[in-house]
C-alpha cells in the first residue's frame, strides 16, 4: 500500500495559540480514516490544512508523495465536503455536481455524461433539474458527495457532514458513505466528534485532544485498549476510579481507591506509588447480590434507566463515587430494587489503569 | 376644472387603484391575522396614518400636481384657470421639436443632452460598480471586524462634506492652474495645462465619487449574507478567483447589485448641483436644462414636462434591465 497523505512534524499556530501541536501521521491509500475529538481539539484545522485553506506553521504536508507547500486548495487533488455542505443554491442539482468539471473546462457533452453517471450512482437522477432547497437533508448530502467525487480527487475530506441529520438518516448515511468509499476506492478522511460514526465507518481512527493526537488505531483497539485516560473516557462510556498504585505484577497493577483495592491492566507500565485512574466499561461489570469477589465494588442501587435493549444502572459506592453499569434488559439482574445492595465485580483484564 | 381639484381627484383615483390591487393580492395570499390584531389598535392606527400621510401627501399629491402642470400652457397668474388654461401637449412637443420659430426640424440640443445624460449615467454606474464591488467583497467576506470598522469609517466620514463643497473642491483641484495641473507640470509631463473641467473629467469624477456609498452598502449587504463556505467550496473544486466571483458570488448578490445599480443610476442621471458646478462649457447634462426651465425661463409647466421625461425614461430603463436580468422589483429590497 502507498501513502496517500503524510504529515511530517506539522504544527499549526494562530498568533500565540497553538491549534495543532507537532504531529506525524501517515494515511494509506484507499483507507477510511477518521479524526475523532471534542470540538476545539484541532481536528477541523488539521483537515483544512490538508485541503489547503490553512497553512502549517511548521512541517510538511504531502499528498501522493508531493509536498503541498505553496499549492492552493484549487490545485490540490483533494475535495472537501463541508459541515453545512455549502451547496450552491442558485444552481440546479446537476449544475452543482458539474461545477468542478466546468471550471476545469471539460467539454459540455463529456461533462453532462459524467454528471448523469454520478447522479445515477447516488440515486438522484430524477432530481437533476431541481434547485437545492427543494431537496431533503439526505438528498443534499448525496449531492455534496457527488459534487466532490466529480473532480476525481485522490483524497475526499469530510468535515462532520452528518451532524445536521436526524438519527435514523445518520445511521443510514454511515452505511452509504462506507459503501461509496469501498466502491470508489479512494482515501476518505473523516472528521467527527461522534464516536459511533468514527468506530462504525473507519479503518483507523485518530483520537485528538487539545491539538494532539492521543492514539491512532482501529476502532476495536481504541475502544478496548485505550492508551491515555482521555481516550478511555472520551470514546464510549467508562467508569473512572482514581487511586494510588500499590503494586504492579506482570501486566497488572493494583490500586488503592476510595471504593476498595482494585486491579487492572497496566499497559503503560506505571510504577508503584504514583497517582493513576482505573477505567472499567459499564457493560463489563458483573452484578451480583452475593458476597463480593476479589475484585469488586460494594454498591447500592441509586437508579435504573430503561432504554430498550439495555438498562443503565447508577450505583452508589463509598465516598460518593458513582458507578455506571449497563445490563441487557432481558437479563434478570436488570431490574433491581432501588437501594438494594449489589456487588459490581469485574475481571482485572477488562479494566485498564492509566496515568492522570 | 381647476388644477387643485384635479390634483385631489387624481390622488383619490390613484389611492383607490392601489387599494384595489392590494385587495386582489390579499385574496390570493389569504393571511389569517388582520392588521389591527397583529399590531394593536394604537400602533396600527399610527402606522396607517403615518404611512398614509407619507405616501399620499408627500409623494402622490405633489407628483399628480406636477403631471397636471406639465400638460398646461405657461400663463401669467391672472389668466390661470381662465379660458386659455387648457390641456396641451406643447411642453412635451417642445422637447422633441424645439420652439416653433426654430429653423431646425428637431430640438437637437435638448435631445442630445438627454441621451448623453442617460448613456453617461449608465457608464458611470458601471464604473462605480467596478470600483465598489472589490471594496464591498473585501468588507463582507475578507476583512476582520477591526479592519471592517476602519474601512467603514474611511468610507463614511468623507460624506460629512456636503455636495456643493466637494464639487467646488474638485473644481479647485482640477482647474487649469489647479493642483493636478501643477503636479503634472512639476513632473514635466504636461506641455500645456490640461483642461480637465472642459473635458468633464471633474464632473464624472464627482458624480462617481458622490454615489460610492449608495453602491457599496447594497453590495455589502448582499455579499455578506453569502455563506463563506460556498466560496471555499468553489475554490476547493478548482475554480479560479474570477470564476468564483462571476458564477458564485455575483449570482447570490444579484438583488444587491440590482438595487445598488438602480439607485446609483437614478441619482447620477438626476444629479443637479454637481453638473452645474463642474460641468464644462461643452457639458450638456440634462438636469441643468430642467433647472433652467424653472428658474431661468420661469416656465414651470415646461420644467415639469422635462423632469417627467427624465423620470419616465429612467424608470423604463431600470425596469427593462431588471426584466432582462430576471429579477422582480420586490427582490431588490431583499
Amino acid at each position: 500500500m502507498t501513502i496517500a497523505v503524510e504529515l511530517e512534524k506539522v504544527s499549526i499556530q494562530f498568533g500565540s495559540f497553538t491549534a495543532v501541536e507537532e504531529t506525524d501521521l501517515e494515511i494509506q491509500e484507499g483507507e477510511f480514516f477518521s479524526f475523532l475529538g471534542p470540538s476545539g481539539c484541532g481536528k477541523t484545522t488539521l483537515l483544512r490544512t490538508i485541503s489547503g485553506f490553512t497553512h502549517p506553521s511548521y512541517g510538511k504536508v504531502r499528498i501522493g508523495g508531493v509536498d503541498m507547500a505553496g499549492i492552493g486548495p484549487n490545485k490540490r487533488p483533494t475535495a472537501l465536503i463541508f459541515q453545512n455542505l455549502a451547496l450552491f443554491p442558485m444552481m440546479s442539482v446537476a449544475e452543482n455536481v458539474g461545477y468542478g468539471l466546468r471550471v476545469r473546462g471539460v467539454a459540455r457533452g463529456v461533462r453532462d455524461a459524467k454528471v448523469a453517471r454520478l447522479l445515477d450512482q447516488v440515486a438522484l437522477s430524477p432530481h437533476a433539474d431541481k434547485k437545492i432547497n427543494e431537496l431533503s437533508g439526505g438528498q443534499k448530502q448525496r449531492v455534496a458527495i457527488a459534487r466532490a467525487l466529480a473532480v476525481e480527487p485522490k483524497v475526499l475530506l469530510l468535515d462532520e457532514p452528518l451532524s445536521a441529520l436526524d438519527l435514523k438518516l445518520r445511521q443510514h448515511m454511515r452505511r452509504e458513505l462506507r459503501e461509496i468509499q469501498q466502491r470508489v476506492g479512494i482515501t476518505f478522511i473523516y472528521i467527527t466528534h461522534d464516536q459511533g460514526e468514527a468506530l462504525t465507518m473507519s479503518d483507523r481512527v485518530a483520537v485528538m485532544n487539545a491539538g494532539r493526537i492521543e492514539q491512532v488505531g482501529d476502532g476495536r483497539s481504541i475502544y478496548a485498549q485505550p492508551k491515555t485516560s482521555f481516550v478511555a473516557s472520551f470514546v464510549g462510556e467508562n467508569n473512572a476510579i482514581p487511586g494510588t498504585i500499590l503494586a504492579t505484577e506482570g501486566e497488572l497493577a493494583t490500586l488503592d481507591t476510595p471504593v476498595g483495592v482494585l486491579s487492572g491492566r497496566n499497559p503503560t507500565r506505571l510504577g508503584a506509588g504514583g497517582e493513576a485512574t482505573l477505567f472499567i466499561r459499564p457493560e463489563l461489570l458483573r452484578l451480583s447480590d452475593g458476597t463480593p469477589s476479589e475484585c469488586a465494588i460494594p454498591t447500592r442501587v441509586g437508579s435504573a434507566a430503561y432504554e430498550g435493549s439495555m438498562t443503565h444502572l447508577q450505583l452508589d459506592a463509598a465516598a460518593g463515587t458513582r458507578i455506571m453499569a449497563s445490563v441487557i434488559a432481558a437479563h434478570a439482574s436488570a431490574h433491581p430494587q432501588v437501594g438494594q445492595p449489589l456487588s459490581a465485580g469485574f475481571d482485572p483484564h477488562h479494566a485498564v489503569v492509566l496515568a492522570g | 376644472m381647476k388644477g387643485l381639484s384635479i390634483t385631489f381627484a387624481a390622488t383619490l383615483i390613484v389611492v383607490a387603484i392601489f387599494l384595489l390591487l392590494m385587495m386582489l393580492e390579499r385574496k390570493k395570499g389569504g393571511r389569517g391575522m388582520s392588521f389591527f390584531e397583529r399590531n394593536g389598535v394604537l400602533i396600527g392606527t399610527y402606522l396607517i396614518l403615518a404611512v398614509g400621510f407619507w405616501t399620499i401627501v408627500t409623494i402622490i399629491m405633489p407628483m399628480v400636481f406636477m403631471v397636471d402642470l406639465s400638460f398646461r400652457p405657461k400663463l401669467p397668474p391672472s389668466q390661470v384657470g381662465g379660458p386659455l388654461d387648457e390641456y396641451t401637449l406643447k411642453n412635451y412637443r417642445y422637447f422633441l421639436f424645439g420652439s416653433s420659430t426654430s429653423a431646425e426640424a428637431w430640438n437637437t440640443v435638448h435631445i442630445r443632452a438627454f441621451f448623453v445624460t442617460i448613456v453617461a449615467s449608465i457608464i458611470l454606474t458601471l464604473v462605480n460598480f467596478a470600483i465598489c464591488y472589490p471594496i464591498a467583497y473585501y468588507m463582507a467576506q475578507a476583512a476582520t471586524l477591526k479592519k471592517l470598522r476602519i474601512v467603514l469609517l474611511l468610507l463614511i466620514i468623507p460624506y460629512w462634506v456636503n455636495d456643493i463643497l466637494r464639487a467646488f473642491a474638485f473644481r479647485i483641484l482640477l482647474s487649469e492652474n489647479g493642483f493636478v495641473n501643477g503636479v503634472l507640470d512639476w513632473m514635466g509631463l504636461a506641455g500645456a495645462p490640461f483642461d480637465f473641467l472642459g473635458a468633464n473629467v471633474g464632473l464624472y469624477m464627482a458624480l462617481c465619487y458622490s454615489h460610492l456609498l449608495i453602491m457599496i452598502f447594497p453590495l455589502y449587504n448582499a455579499i455578506e449574507s453569502q455563506d463563506h463556505n460556498q466560496i471555499e467550496a468553489a475554490r476547493d473544486l478548482g475554480a479560479p478567483w474570477w470564476h468564483i466571483h462571476l458564477f458564485v458570488v455575483m449570482p447570490h448578490a444579484k438583488p444587491g447589485i440590482a438595487s445598488g445599480m438602480t439607485l446609483c443610476f437614478m441619482l447620477t442621471a438626476g444629479a443637479v448641483a454637481t453638473p452645474m458646478v463642474l460641468g464644462g462649457p461643452r457639458s450638456l447634462w440634462f438636469t441643468p436644462i430642467v433647472y433652467d426651465r424653472f428658474y431661468q425661463l420661469f416656465d414651470w409647466p415646461q420644467g415639469a414636462a422635462y423632469a417627467f421625461i427624465l423620470l419616465l425614461a429612467c424608470i423604463v430603463f431600470v425596469l427593462t434591465v431588471l426584466k432582462i436580468s430576471g429579477l422582480k422589483l420586490g427582490e431588490i429590497t431583499r
